[in-house]
């Protein structure tokens, strides 16, 4: 059954093509053809699970390119981590597909939208299955693209066109990297194979430097610091869009990478370190600019960000399966996110926090399925947040780092805060404002509900409940523990009570003490405050470092450019102005006169041939053709 | 095993695609882009005679990718002279531009 898995990214592929030739023919019925075909796709994915837990493993399908004795062929990788992304993406894409039906119901670029969507599925897909670097990176490439073009999707408006290019150049940074990365070890290993890279046993340096490089292309894809300031402009996007790149899947690529990287990280404790710290830094900056971010977008954008800093926070202390496993229930938890918070924006129109409140009357659906989502991330029992956070909290403390492990830990506690206080803001308290909010339609709840179903239960796959199935399942072969794990109950304890305590103090800011004391916490750390609401000045250094120089330098070329080259030219022109006026004179009475006489002959002869010229290019380009073919036909009869 | 002949007619037929465009299309772009389907169908070519007439080493691959590469320059040129016609003449069509003419 394992046979097919290659087909799975060609299906979306099929979709995008009949709705991009096609789209303006078919109108609203793209979107049934897309849901379809991925659809199909999500089918196939069950049927690889199913023959990889029967035993069938990776397989070779097509010769790329083959020069002399070296050959590169593209084959499909089937282990349990891309089983496990093949279920999550095909699952939480499809569902997401359903939802944008009723999102973008009166949006003139209806086809459009669907047919990026199955392309983006394609290149996700294509990536998730990729058994060597070089196909990966196609991929990889490819949802960047996606992202790009679905980022700035409604291009009439500057800011979305602008945060798609963001995106796109900011990610480019790492890919940079990424790229040399895979140079790097082609050169070293002589194979791009992830399958090499369990192999390698070497201490040699140069794996270091390519580990950091393959992790710079994870940095820039799930915007972790320092190449995170894409992902809250990414938010311009449509929410489906949202909710499926920028939260679900593209942005966890980064995190696949480094776990299907992960032998290689292996070789040395310093570039598990490095992935840990930045995961770390991440995590607490991300959190902390979300706790006053009023825009409801931009608060799970930086949700996001915080979170895969979390999970590459997991990989750094040696949890392979504790990220992994956060990076699939974040999945879903954070889809629903976005899509509840889409469906808020599709209700009252507007983003602004402080323009909502007591929606709860008037969207019962989707209010309960988002608390059902804040609970799962802020990781209340027994959702299922909780269960794989505490995992990555477990591994940190387990494997010894007490300064991740609090980092970690602060994290839970901001993101129970912030998760509570958009709730809290969004859809309890008085009406700050004359909104109309309206239920969405069903198309758009019942994605919601499904995906509420997985964020409460998916956890329990890996709770000591059911003896961490999903760790035992995924757990790379040869990678040191677990017959069985202990539950560490500190770390359980301290994540329980950091849930609640955020709730608790998130309620008591922006429910009971409407206001008041809120005002005056901002009003005590006003420098802090400042600091963290400016998103820590990033953009502001980048724009500083980066692009004004970059400007700048631009402006000196051109300044070079008018005032010495351009200047010395002139000279040169000055001084042969004085030269050809003696010149002129010569030619005026003496060549003039010859060629006015030749040119009287020329003008009488040409009169006729002039027209020709009709100026169209084409007419040309007709004689020119007419002229070969005369040739062809010369050659042939005279030929030999 | 597909023939020999099957590649080489495609090619034609891109080839003629391309040639009826370039000599048909009145917008500049749309001339640009029935080239490169020509440069195209050369590729194909190149590519077919690699692989029926056995070069060993993939010199027709190579010369492809070569190509390729020279033809994504070539086309940057070419629409670099249509913005610069653009902002000139304020249209692309090319039957517009006929300031050469006699």
């Amino acid at each position: 059954m394992v046979k097919f898995t290659h087909l799975i990214p060609v299906f979306p592929f099929i979709a995008f093509l009949i709705n991009i030739f096609f789209g303006r023919k078919i109108k609203k019925v793209s979107a049934l053809v897309s849901i379809l075909f991925s659809t199909v796709s999500f089918l196939v994915s069950i049927f690889t699970f199913i023959g990889f837990l029967n035993g069938e493993g990776s397989y070779v399908v097509y010769r790329f390119l083959s020069f002399n004795n070296t050959a590169l062929d593209f084959g499909v990788t089937v282990d349990a981590l891309s089983c496990m992304m093949l279920l999550v993406v095909t699952c939480v894409g499809t569902l997401i597909q359903v939802y944008s039906i009723g999102y973008m119901e009166k949006d003139p670029r209806f086809s459009r939208f669907f047919a990026y969507l199955s392309l983006f599925m394609t290149s996700m897909l294509s990536l998730i299955i990729a058994d060597n670097l070089l196909m990966f990176y196609m991929g990889w490439e490819g949802v960047g693209l996606c992202s790009y073009l679905l980022i700035s999707f409604w291009f009439e408006k500057m800011s979305a066109a602008r945060a798609g290019m963001k995106a796109f150049i900011t990610t480019r940074i790492g890919d940079t990297g990424f790229f040399i990365g895979i140079l790097l070890l082609y050169f070293i290993t002589g194979s791009v194979y992830f399958k090499d890279l369990s192999a390698l046993d070497t201490q040699n340096n140069l794996f270091y430097i390519a580990a950091l490089l393959i992790f710079c292309g994870a940095i820039g894809k799930s915007a972790q610091f320092p190449l995170h300031t894409w992902l809250p402009d990414a938010m311009e996007g449509p929410t489906p869009v949202s909710a499926l790149i920028h939260a679900a899947t593209m942005v966890a690529a980064g995190v696949y990478l480094v776990a299907r990287t992960y032998s290689l990280f292996m070789l040395n404790e310093a570039s598990l370190a490095v992935v840990g710290v930045i995961g770390a830094i991440t995590a607490l900056m991300a959190a902390s600019i979300a706790t006053v971010t009023n825009d409801i977008k931009r608060v799970l954008a930086y949700s996001t960000i915080s979170q895969l800093g979390l999970m590459m926070l997991g990989l750094g202390v040696g949890g392979y399966s504790a990220g992994t496993f956060h990076l699939m229930t974040h999945a879903f938890f954070k889809a629903l996110l976005f899509l509840c918070a889409g469906s808020v924006i599709h209700g009252v129109q507007t983003q602004d926090l402080l323009k909502m409140g007591g929606l709860f009357k008037k969207m019962k659906a989707t209010s309960i399925t988002f608390v059902i989502a804040a609970l799962a991330i802020a990781g209340v029992p027994p959702f299922s947040g909780f269960w794989s956070k505490d995992e990555i909290l477990a591994e940190a403390l387990n494997n010894g780092h007490p300064v991740l492990f609090s980092a970690a830990l602060l994290t839970s506690l901001l993101t129970s805060f912030y998760m509570f206080r958009l709730i809290f803001l969004a859809l309890f308290g008085r009406p700050r404002s004359e909104l109309h909010a309206h239920e969405s339609p069903k198309v758009m709840t019942i994605p919601l509900g499904i995906l509420a179903f997985f964020s409460i239960f998916i956890g329990l796959l890996g709770s000591p409940f059911t003896h961490h199935a999903f760790q035992n399942f995924i757990a790379m072969p040869g990678l040191h523990h677990q017959e069985e794990i202990a539950v560490n109950y500190l770390a359980m304890g301290l994540s329980i009570l950091v849930a609640f305590l955020g709730i608790a103090l998130s309620y008591l800011f922006y429910i009971r003490n409407n206001k008041i004391l809120a005002e005056s916490v901002r009003a005590k750390f006003k420098p802090l405050y400042n600091l963290i609401s400016n998103k820590y000045y990033f953009d502001e250094i980048y724009d500083f470092l980066f692009v004004k120089p970059a400007l700048r330098l631009a402006r000196i070329s051109s300044g070079f450019d008018s005032g010495v080259v351009d200047r010395a030219v002139n000279l040169a022109a000055s001084q042969t102005i004085v030269l050809s006026k003696i010149q002129a004179w010569f030619d005026r009475y003496i060549v003039d006169g010859l060629v006015n006489l030749v040119g009287i002959v020329f003008q009488v002869s040409s009169g006729a041939l002039r027209r020709m010229q009709t100026g169209l290019i084409q007419n040309y380009l007709l004689v020119a053709f007419f002229g070969i073919i005369l040739v062809i036909i010369f050659k042939l009869i005279g030929g030999n | 095993m597909i023939p020999q002949s099957h590649f080489l007619i495609l090619s034609a037929i891109i080839f003629c695609i391309g040639l009826f465009g370039a000599l048909t299309r009145r917008n500049a772009i749309g001339i640009l882009m029935s080239i490169e389907l020509m440069i195209n169908a050369a590729n194909i070519n190149l590519v077919t005679f690699n692989k029926f007439l056995g070069s060993p080493d993939g010199l027709g691959q190579v010369f492809a990718l070569f190509e390729i590469a020279l033809a994504a320059a070539a086309c940057v040129v070419g629409l670099t002279l249509v913005i610069s016609i653009y902002r000139n003449a304020k249209t692309i069509f090319i039957d517009k531009i006929n300031l050469m003419k006699w």
